[in-house]
């Protein structure tokens, strides 16, 4: 009994440790790799290295190498929650982890009906993602969620989930949404389709970079100010930017905290609006009902 | 003259910057409206609370889509276009 416990406790602390290890490997990476900026300084994501390949070369970017940390770490945080868990018994990570699992099932069945409760992991597994990857500028890491192309990505999946689900009430269903109100709109319609993921994708990515660019703003502007003001201050009390203790804290809990999480939210949302919105079930059950009769109609 | 080529693209790029984020006035109006509403809808039902902050939250997020355009557009004429137009206009001239 007593090795069974220490066992248990030692992979408890090992899932833990890799929680926190991506993290730091991130953090030790940006230290050894990335050449510092000065002052204002607003740039997109490092480049780390170029991969050839055959159509064309492949850059490993900042932002990919800190998602793949963020994925890594969320799956060892759910390791580590769901670690023993078993029936009828209450200990407070268990808890935990079944209010997540309750609020997303609740989510998802409030807001797309019970033939999608299986989206719930998917759901859970993005709004995951979207906040911990926006969160990581918490540490001082470049956000993935402020490059265009990881957001673009989520996006077009979701685009692929909204054409598949359209796809399933029939071809004919499909073609046919395109001409609504009347064929002379399938122009206008194909374009809002097109429309969804630029504005998802934009939506994440805008809201999460005008936070950067306006904090960056604010504390280069205090700098500025406050080398003006406090400049004649003595030795290194004249160098230290007094002005900019204070409001940027206050900005990162709005930028960082609250729109990260928000967006995170947002995102999750409609890709359930927009998957839920494709698939009609009636039509569904039409195409089965059709098939089932042909089906019938053959073996006769 | 190259260099006043260049101040121009450079000049006109921010200018056109800032003339695209005009565009915030409208989800700044449409938010507004959208918030005064929920507000008011708590004040008349506070039991609805959760329910109207969701769907108000949702709609806020799509009104600012147009915002947010216009920001990317402000973000690429400041951050890439003037990279772009120089390059351009020195290939020309060595043409």
């Amino acid at each position: 009994m007593q090795t069974k416990d220490r066992r248990f406790a030692a992979v408890d602390v090992l899932l833990l440790i890799m929680t926190v290890l991506p993290l730091a490997a991130g953090i030790t990476l940006k230290v050894l790799l990335i050449p510092p900026g000065e002052g204002i300084d607003i740039t997109g994501a490092y480049v780390f290295f170029t991969l050839p390949t055959p159509v064309q070369p492949l850059p490993i970017t900042e932002s990919q190498v800190n998602s793949w940390m963020v994925v890594l770490s969320i799956l060892f945080l759910s390791l580590y929650l769901t670690h023993g868990i078993r029936a009828g018994r209450k200990t407070k990570r268990q808890v935990i982890a079944e209010w997540i699992v309750e609020k997303t099932e609740g989510l998802v069945k409030g807001n797309m009906g019970e033939i999608f409760l299986g989206f719930a992991p998917f759901i859970a597994a993005i709004m995951a993602l979207s906040a911990f990857s926006s969160l990581l500028s918490l540490l001082g890491l470049f956000p993935p969620t402020s490059d265009l192309n990881v957001v673009g990505g989520w996006a077009i999946l979701v685009f692929f989930l909204i054409t598949f689900y359209k796809l399933k009430c029939g071809l004919g269903y499909y073609l046919k949404s395109f001409c609504e109100p009347v064929a002379f709109f399938a122009p206008i319609n194909l374009v809002s389709e097109l429309a969804t993921p630029v504005a998802m994708s934009f939506r994440h990515y805008g809201n999460v970079l005008s936070g950067i660019v306006i904090s960056v703003l604010v504390t280069a502007g205090l700098t500025g100010l406050s080398d003006l003001l406090l400049g004649w201050l003595p030795g290194v009390l004249g160098e230290i930017p007094f002005l900019r203790i204070g409001l940027p804290a206050i900005l990162s809990v709005y930028f960082d905290l609250f729109s990260g999480c928000l967006q995170a939210f947002i995102f999750a949302m409609l890709t359930m609006l927009y998957v839920a919105g494709a698939f009609s079930p009636e039509a569904y059950q039409k195409k089965k009902d059709k098939a089932a009769a042909r089906r019938a109609l053959r073996r006769e | 003259m190259l260099e006043i080529a260049i101040g121009i693209i450079l000049g006109c790029c921010t200018l056109g910057a800032g003339i695209a984020m005009i565009a915030g006035i409208g989800p700044g109006i449409g938010e507004g409206n959208a918030v005064a509403k929920a507000c008011e809808a708590i004040g008349r039902q506070p039991e609805s609370r959760s329910a109207v902050t969701t769907t108000m939250l949702m709609g806020c997020a799509v009104a600012e889509t147009t915002g947010l355009y216009a920001l990317v557009i402000a973000i690429l004429l400041i951050f890439v276009a003037p990279a772009r137009l120089v390059e351009v206009l020195v290939s020309a001239i060595g043409r």
